[in-house]
């Protein structure tokens, strides 16, 4: 038995040297040296100054940008408290706040019935993009507001949609912070 | 659900089948110790590994051996794993300068990932340093998925071999499945997953600058309302990728960030979920190939394959179906499909996946112990979070986790012919061994551990106010399912979590240790007994009265006892929780 807690102890320590510090290091080391964008996020800088992630989703409110999901991640879109609601579907807070959700959406825009993913949120907090048809739903406030035919806003929404990996895998989609800052760059005079 | 739908969930399990044989025969190599092409890198190292540790790498071990080993292995690491917790603060590489852990926590943490659960009752961006996460959680990402890997191959030994009283060394299977198996497959997708997004540093979380400002209100301590306006955003960094692989690989499930495989820096596109689902199944399909080379009957592996895929295909299914219903409750809401989205079920999933990819990736990761999400279970529709309750509960047996996916397979193929064999009232046989007093009771006991723990804890949080039923996120019949699935998932050493459910008390964190630690090791334990057993006994040859293994008769047969053990078990519990939410949801009911 001593004998066996020796040997456990040794192999412990040996083994964490290669699994839990070499093979991380390794890894490290090979995806800095040949794609360091990619393994530091994809951040985006403008100007010199940090704007956020490609991957990582963030707030857009009110009636002059594309809005975003619902998020349940901190006060919305935190970064360091990624998470989802965990409201089950018969859960009463849950309906309320989709309800909620479903009123600001139609305030600005139509009456049709509004995408489901736009007023409901992801299962992260930090879900970057909405279907095409959650963007498409809030083309014609998008147009009104900033000054823009309907055509420019859907040509911008289609540049922006990103197709199933290969054709097949996964769902089309739009990255809102990359559509949000290609509209602040085609009107960027609108109030 | 849509064709495209089906399209991913198909060639999904193409690509597996078409992995099981090879992935199954080099794992048989690996473990006979026969010739690999990565001997001439990974020998040297083997031989390195022994020196220094002082293993004998010819000792045979008894049952009793090799079990002692396992145990005495994951005390002595989860007290390593405890301290490293418990003293982060003065380690190197935290950057965020996170303080230790607490108490109660560390050893539900250590418990969780000792035992392959990877259950996490804490937020890991804001309690766990680099340091913690790599050479602690991903160390026993590694150890756990090796540790299973060995019992498994002992118990294929203790089938194999004749009047033998061992089952092989407990040292050479952990080391042969880390170096030969985990490590290489875990480095080439770690290498694959950073190349398209995973991340991979040791920086300190950054600051952005968002584009839009936001003004939040939040009730204070005092319940004063107070704005507040809120311009950046604090993004969490690390060394993901690397952790993320063996994750999956490992069948552990402990994600980097709070948010698991739903978070963008752990499961950024399309392709890398599929590389991740990919790698949950790969090990385990294998596995069933290696039981059958091993046993020298390949097309028992295929029998046993074939029942996993039934159980499979039922589960993905029924969970894709439920997930693609509309919620009753909402109004003026569009939620069905077409193509500009997937519509559904869509609170809890990322639109990148959508609902095919999250019912998949829900059902693939109960199905086994892994326990990773791309989707909050919690917030499933009532039969779809029904569907992966129960994957967990059938044992994790289709397909299962690495190595204790197999064992428990085995466990129900030897009731399995147990019954078949009182049918026509003859002694059981399996493989030519006979199936006899000793090794059905080791087969019941395996069995008859995990609803124990699971009702028995279930039942008394619920009768427990202030302990248990505070922590519920969700009332009603859905309050019932988060307390089932956090013991559920424990005990079966899942790890995934109807996360709503606070589990980060006092009551939640200690019972659950236990659960975790009793549903690995008291159920390992009967394993190896029954291998030992099996090892020790004469070959019987096949005669016209022995029930062939490897027939579809054979494969009903092990469904159906799958589901009568489980069914009779579990049917209440299931029907007070999920079953009652979904009858009164369709009546309109919420809570």
């Amino acid at each position: 038995m001593r004998k066996l807690l020796l040997i456990s102890l040794r192999y412990t320590l040996v083994t964490t040297l290669l699994l839990g510090l070499g093979y991380p290091l390794l890894v490290t080391v090979i995806a800095q040296s040949l794609w360091k964008q990619r393994a530091d996020g994809d951040l985006i800088v403008k100007d010199g100054v940090l704007i956020g992630s490609r991957w990582i989703g963030q707030s857009f409110t009110g009636p002059r940008y594309f809005h975003s999901r619902p998020s349940a991640a901190g006060n919305g879109y935190d970064a360091s408290a990624s998470g989802g609601s965990n409201w089950s579907p018969s859960n009463q807070k849950f309906v309320d706040r989709t309800s909620a959700s479903v009123s600001v959406e139609q305030a600005d825009a139509s009456t049709a019935p509004v995408p489901v993913d736009l007023v409901t949120a992801s299962a992260s907090g930090l879900d970057p993009d909405i279907t095409p048809a959650a963007a498409d739903y809030q083309a014609p406030r998008i147009a009104k507001v900033r000054g823009l035919t309907l055509e420019q806003v859907e040509t911008l929404i289609r540049n922006h949609t990103q197709e199933r990996d290969f054709g097949l895998l996964g769902e089309r989609r739009v990255n809102v912070l990359a559509l949000n800052m290609a509209l602040d760059e085609s009107a960027p005079a609108a109030k | 659900m849509t064709m495209n739908g089906w399209l991913q969930i198909l060639l999904f399990f193409g690509l597996i089948t078409l992995a099981t044989r090879p992935v199954g025969r080099y794992m048989a190599c690996v473990f006979e110790r026969k010739r690999t092409w990565l001997d001439p890198v990974l020998s040297p190292l083997e031989r390195l590994l022994y020196r220094l540790t002082g293993i004998d790498a010819d000792e045979e071990m008894a049952w009793t051996t090799y079990s002692v080993a396992v145990l005495a292995f994951s005390l002595v690491s989860m007290l390593i794993l405890y301290a490293l917790e418990r003293l982060q603060a003065w380690l190197p590489l935290n950057p965020q300068h996170l303080p230790n852990v607490p108490a109660v926590l560390a050893l539900n943490t250590a418990a969780s990932f000792t035992t392959n659960t990877n259950w996490q009752a804490y937020t890991p961006e804001s309690t766990m340093s680099y340091l913690t996460q790599m050479a602690g959680l991903a160390y026993h990402n590694f150890a756990s998925a090796a540790l299973g890997l060995a019992v498994a191959i002992a118990l294929i030994r203790g089938i194999v071999r004749r009047e033998q009283k061992t089952l092989g060394n407990f040292w050479v299977d952990m080391t042969r499945a880390t170096l030969w198996v985990l490590l290489p497959g875990a480095l080439l997708l770690a290498l694959a997953l950073s190349s398209q997004g995973v991340i991979q540093n040791f920086r300190a979380y950054d600051t952005a600058k968002v584009v839009q400002p936001q003004t939040v209100q939040q009730t204070g301590a005092n319940g004063k309302i107070q704005t507040q306006t809120i311009a950046t955003q604090t993004i969490a960094q690390g060394p993901v990728a690397s952790q993320e692989a063996i994750k999956e690989l490992g069948t552990n499930g402990g994600g980097f960030f709070n948010a698991n495989s739903a978070h963008p820096f752990e499961n950024p596109t399309p392709l890398t979920n599929f590389l991740e689902m990919l790698a949950i199944f790969i090990l385990p399909a294998g596995l069933t190939a290696t039981l059958g080379m091993m046993t020298g009957s390949p097309r028992h592996g295929w029998a046993v394959f074939a029942a996993m895929s039934v159980l499979f295909f039922a589960g993905v299914a029924t969970a894709y179906w439920a997930e693609s219903q509309p919620n009753p409750l909402l109004h003026r809401v569009e939620q069905r499909a077409d193509q500009q989205q997937s519509g559904g079920n869509m609170e809890g999933k990322e639109v990148r996946f959508g609902i095919a990819n999250s019912a998949l990736f829900a059902t693939v990761t109960t199905d086994t112990s892994c326990g990773a999400v791309n989707s909050m279970h919690d917030s499933f529709m009532p039969l779809g979070g029904m569907v992966v309750l129960t994957n967990i509960l059938l044992g994790e047996v289709v397909f299962g986790g690495v190595g204790s996916g197999l064992y428990g397979m085995v466990i129900f193929v030897i009731l399995a012919v147990f019954i078949a064999g009182l049918m026509v009232g003859r002694t059981p046989e399996y493989l030519g061994k006979k199936i006899e007093s000793y090794d059905v009771k080791m087969a019941m006991l395996y069995t008859l551990i995990f609803p124990l723990i699971v009702l028995s804890f279930s039942a008394v949080s619920v009768l427990l106010p202030n302990l248990g039923l505070s922590s519920l996120n969700n009332s009603g019949p859905h309050g019932l399912s988060e307390i089932l699935y956090a013991y559920t998932s424990a005990t079966g050493n899942n790890g995934s979590a109807f996360a709503g459910l606070n589990a980060n008390t006092n009551w939640y964190n200690l019972t659950l240790a236990f659960s975790m630690l009793a549903g690995r090791f008291l159920m390992l334990i009967p394993v190896l007994a029954l291998a030992g057993n099996l090892a020790g006994k004469r070959y019987t040859p096949p005669s016209l009265g022995t029930f062939p293994v490897t027939t579809p008769l054979f494969t009903v047969l092990l469904v159906g006892v799958i589901l009568i053990v489980v069914a009779l078990t579990f049917f209440p519990a299931l029907g007070l929780g999920p079953v009652l939410e979904h009858l009164l949801l369709h009546a309109g009911h919420s809570f």
